[in-house]
């Protein structure tokens, strides 16, 4: 009851959000704590929860946004309809990626997913006549108010965790985290895992590609270097999951919250306080992030929420005394 | 048919390099099982070692290469020391705990460069550095020749250390089987942090043999890595001489493409090889001897 109670208030605060907080600027950092929701929630479905940790999110993530904005600048399809053919496209090339990297195993397979991802960017890059390489894709946006690209983007995100969540709860969500905990003894049990693999990795590919082909509608303006980059797609929605906590179904919402909290607070100087070099900072202040959570909160901030609690609670008394 | 050779001449020089930053992985990767995701970025800091050296202090860039093993060496032994072996005792659900922290190393030592040197493009003049020779009609760049010939001699040294010395000998059986290497008396722990260290080390030699050829800047780390990954690929994973066999191969296929597609797609020929390598031929030259025996 308690926990449903919360889930409520949660879901309140998301809706009115928008009509309270009237500043873009807020508007706009909560649709990129959203769509981050999506893609670490679906990065965490892949390696939290299936144990294949795969460095190559961008892959996905890049071919929703330029299945949607190509349609969009060469076919002149509104592209909006690239949310799910870009969901469908990614689900494909998913497909792909897996019948290559799941011949590798643990940090292989993470590797391999990484080259993938360069591959990627550099056929983005080079392939001219589709993507108009290093150009980008501009296209004109629908809405000048961001009101509805946050519904939209709520919606999708709602969607993403709550299909994650009763994936979690059938007999798949059994079948993936046994993957993760012993393939062997998977396998032994009759578990395709092959099959298994390949389904998270296809509902994973799925969500963040839609969640790439929003980014083009919402930016309306992309590149390969945005799109499909290492560091800001990639490894952002890994330190999502992670600094969440992986294996979880809030702690990749949570994450994103977090990480773009701190990229935000970076960016901007600490809103203006301190002086202008810190802006400079972030990418740094990530890295010293996920060292700091992995030595000390190994399964992040949801995974490890009862140590932060015991930790807090027993600083406070000594403290008053 | 001279433009082949010059190709390939180009190829086999630039994979020689390619070599040490494959062995440092390889060796790193054996040991301790783990892929170092900040492997470019250590070499991306012996770059920078070295650029200061020879800009500020006038020391050749060879030169500098007494300096900058050992500082990466002293660096890599700290990492680990440090990072990365406490991580062997946290339980987390997930296993690959250690690679994601060399991601998180990585992405500082290359942000603290880019807070000391700016995010420009550095280069170091020397006087030779765009000397060539001619043999026929091939000509051969003079820095790449001289980085090939320190490449060689440095894996020389490398293998004859793994074979002959104790330390070597206890890498080597480290790599093997850990736990019955340390029934028999080998510091397991130890071991982890000296390869650590000599893979950095290695890697480091690569970037000081590079200054000369290349420039610089703090994002380089990354497509090394992955090349270095890419040659561990080709060559078996965990295989030192696989390393050599990848590293050739890769300069090779490289130089290869850049000339006969063209240089945007010169990068891409090493992953499409590493792709078709992963489909066909998973185990790489390891997987091929074992073909042949068999």
């Amino acid at each position: 009851m308690k926990k449903n109670l919360t889930l409520i208030i949660l879901g309140i605060v998301c809706l009115v959000f928008p009509l309270v907080v009237r500043s873009d600027y807020y508007q706009h950092l909560a649709i990129i704590v959203l769509i981050w929701v999506i893609v670490g929630s679906s990065w965490n479905l892949l390696a939290g929860y299936t144990g294949q940790v795969s460095f190559g999110h961008a892959i996905f993530f890049g071919v929703g946004a330029y299945t949607a904005g190509i349609i969009a600048t060469k076919l002149g399809i509104s592209a909006w309809w690239g949310m799910m053919l870009g969901g469908i496209a990614a689900m494909l090339i998913g497909l792909f990626v897996g019948w290559v990297c799941f011949r590798l195993r643990g940090p292989y397979f993470a590797l391999g997913t990484l080259a993938g991802g360069e591959v990627f960017r550099l056929i983005a890059t080079n392939w001219e006549s589709l993507t108009d390489g290093m150009v980008g894709i501009l296209i004109i946006q629908s809405f000048r108010s961001k009101l509805p690209y946050y519904y939209i983007v709520l919606l999708l995100a709602f969607a993403c965790v709550f299909a994650i969540h009763l994936i979690m709860k059938s007999k798949w969500g059994y079948y993936f985290v046994s993957i993760r905990e012993n393939q062997e003894a998977a396998e032994s049990l009759g578990i395709n895992t092959l099959l298994y693999k390949n389904l998270s990795l296809m509902v994973s590919s799925f969500f963040t590609g839609m969640a790439g082909a929003f980014y083009m509608n919402y930016m309306a303006f992309i590149d390969p270097e945005v799109v499909f980059s290492l560091h800001y797609i990639s490894i952002m929605a890994i330190l999502v999951g992670i600094v969440g906590g992986v294996g979880t179904i809030m702690g990749p919402a949570v994450g994103a919250f977090i990480m773009v909290g701190v990229q935000e607070t970076f960016r901007s100087s600490f809103f203006g306080l301190a002086p202008a070099w810190i802006s400079q900072g972030h990418a740094m202040a990530f890295g010293l992030l996920v060292v700091f959570v992995i030595m000390f909160l190994a399964n992040g901030v949801v995974g490890d929420w009862s140590k932060i609690k015991r930790y807090v609670f027993r600083i406070k008394p000594s403290s008053v005394s | 048919m001279d433009v082949l050779i010059q190709t390939l001449v180009a190829g086999v020089l630039i994979g020689g390099i390619y070599c040490l930053i494959g062995i440092g992985m390889s060796l790193i990767m054996g040991v301790m099982g783990i892929i170092n995701l900040a492997h470019g970025q250590l070499m991306m800091v012996a770059m920078y070692i070295t650029f200061v050296l020879s800009s500020y202090m006038h020391v050749d860039p060879y030169f500098s290469l007494i300096v900058a093993m050992p500082a990466l060496f002293l660096l890599g032994c700290f990492l680990q020391k440090y990072l990365l072996n406490p991580l062997m005792k946290i339980d987390s659900i997930l296993p690959e705990n250690q690679v994601l922290m060399t991601v998180g190393i990585g992405m500082v030592l290359a942000e603290i460069c880019r807070f000391i040197f700016t995010s420009d493009y550095k280069t170091v003049k020397t006087s030779y550095g765009g000397e060539a020779f001619f043999i026929g009609n091939i000509s051969f760049n003079l820095p790449m020749c001289i980085a090939f010939i320190f490449a060689v001699v440095i894996t020389l040294i490398l293998f004859w250390f793994l074979a002959k010395t104790d330390t070597g000998r206890s890498i080597r059986a480290t790599a093997q089987d850990k736990e019955a290497a340390t029934l028999m008396g080998v510091n397991s722990t130890r071991i982890t942090i000296i390869t650590f260290g000599l893979g950095s080390a290695l890697v480091a030699s690569a970037g000081s043999l590079l200054i000369p050829i290349f420039y610089l800047f703090p994002d380089i780390g990354g497509p090394f890595t992955l090349k270095a990954f890419v040659i561990c690929i080709l060559g078996g994973l965990g295989s030192t001489v696989g390393a050599i066999f990848g590293g050739l191969t890769l300069g090779i296929a490289e130089s290869l493409g850049a000339t006969y597609i063209g240089m945007g797609y010169k990068e891409m020929v090493g992953f499409v090889i590493f792709i078709i390598a992963l489909v066909f031929l998973p185990g790489g030259l390891v997987g091929i001897k074992r073909l042949i025996k068999s």
